[in-house]
């Protein structure tokens, strides 16, 4: 080599990678059965069959020799991404991963001592150029597997909120809003924000939403509840409120809320009644008609 | 008066829409322009267009109140149509309220209100 001592030494590193590299392709066989030994002592992956670990690890194997050749990690990046997304599902844990992966760069680093053992100036460099490379695919793997997951969580939220609060068209101009379950504040937020975005896109006039489902309110979230019927007013909607339990009336009573522009009705039936008189398609109480 | 309004006249009613932000003088503009013209056409309501607004402070939203007062005192009556979901959100955290004015989703609903039979509760 005549370039520079930079380069030099940079071109060193690609040979030993090189050298490193067809090292690691002669003793594949022996070397990935080592390392599926390690993780079965280690009792990892419990959750597989000992020959789906083996076809994994020939893979990962294959692309972490591939990393060290070509120094590109979007193959094993895809691949970790491909492998979190089949066994987050069965419950493999991030730390499994983790370790899983530094028992091959164990297994791997372990292999170079047995074969460079006679020549220790050699094995150092070997090492140098190893070391950085092998971290930064321990990283890669690990970093895939969190992002994976962390998308996974996000979806799952994603699929939650939007099962817990459907906004049901039951006829022109009017919709129905069932509250079931936990109602805190986060989702009387997003509540409100669907409701109102319904109120547009359906053009409805009125609105019930029937809290039935609901255990418990607490000032905050009774607050908000306000807060929408407000809003959906100055949009030009009314709404009806339906299925306060008594535990829930008595705590809006103790907490001081004010109810005075809520319409609430016992039960849905009643609701709807009183949300079709406000529509004008029943005859009923004829003194307010809900539009102011 | 500002070209960011269009006021028009059908039948009994002054539609003003309001197509973009509005300074606080051209909102008192608007206010005295809508007041003067309730007499001038003899209508009997104004419907104030609102959707292009990005934000209703608590200055609009005091304007909007006292031009409904004082159409009402001329004899007309004011709905507000076209408020967007977040701007309701915020005048709500805001404690900001319209009253006495009365709220339509759109003009067609803003309409309707005006024209189904008596006053009923528009006049807050």
């Amino acid at each position: 080599m005549t370039s520079a001592a930079p380069a030099n030494g940079a071109e060193q590193t690609d040979e030993l990678l090189h050298e490193l590299v067809t090292l690691l392709r002669d003793q594949r066989t022996v070397l990935r059965q080592e390392w599926v030994r390690r993780i079965t002592d280690a009792a990892l992956l419990t959750v597989m069959s000992p020959e789906e670990i083996f076809s994994e690890v020939t893979t990962v194997y294959d692309n972490y020799v591939d990393v060290l050749e070509t120094g590109s990690v979007e193959t094993l990046q895809a691949y970790a991404r491909d492998l979190s997304e089949r066994i987050i599902p069965r419950g493999v844990e991030t730390d499994e991963v983790l370790r899983i992966v530094l028992l091959l760069r164990d297994v791997l680093a372990r292999s170079l001592f047995v074969n460079y053992q006679q020549n220790g100036e050699l094995l150092n460099k070997i090492l140098d150029a190893y070391e950085p490379a092998a971290n930064r695919i321990a990283v890669t793997v690990g970093v895939s597997f969190v992002e994976e997951r962390e998308r996974v969580i996000r979806e799952q939220q994603e699929a939650i909120r939007e099962l817990s609060t459907p906004v049901l068209q039951v006829r022109d101009r009017l919709l129905i809003l069932p509250i079931i379950g936990v109602l805190d504040a986060p989702r009387a937020r997003q509540l409100t924000e669907q409701l109102l975005g319904a109120i547009q896109s359906s053009r409805a006039r009125v609105v019930v939403i029937d809290i039935t489902g609901v255990a418990a309110i607490d000032l905050t979230v009774a607050n908000h509840i306000v807060q929408t019927v407000e809003a959906a007013r100055l949009m030009g909607a009314s709404t009806v409120i339906t299925g306060l339990s008594s535990k829930i009336a008595q705590t809006l009573v103790d907490l001081g809320v004010d109810l005075s522009m809520m319409n609430t009705v016992g039960d849905l039936q009643g609701g709807l009644e009183e949300a079709e008189r406000l529509l004008g398609l029943r005859q009923g109480l004829a003194d307010s008609d809900g539009e102011g | 008066m500002t070209d960011r309004v269009a006021i028009l006249r059908q039948r009994d009613y002054l539609i003003a829409t309001i197509q973009g932000d509005l300074s606080d003088e051209e909102i008192l503009a608007l206010r005295d322009e809508l007041a003067e013209r309730v007499g001038r056409y003899r209508a009997r309501a104004i419907i104030v267009d609102v959707t292009a607004l990005d934000v209703i402070d608590s200055f609009v939203a005091r304007s909007l109140r006292a031009l409904a007062l004082t159409a009402r005192l001329r004899g007309a009556r004011t709905v507000v149509v076209g408020i967007q979901p977040d701007v309701a959100i915020a005048m709500v955290q805001f404690r900001l309220d319209l009253e006495p004015l009365v709220s339509a989703l759109d003009l067609d609903e803003a309409l309707r209100i005006l024209d189904v039979g008596p006053r009923r509760a528009l006049d807050g």
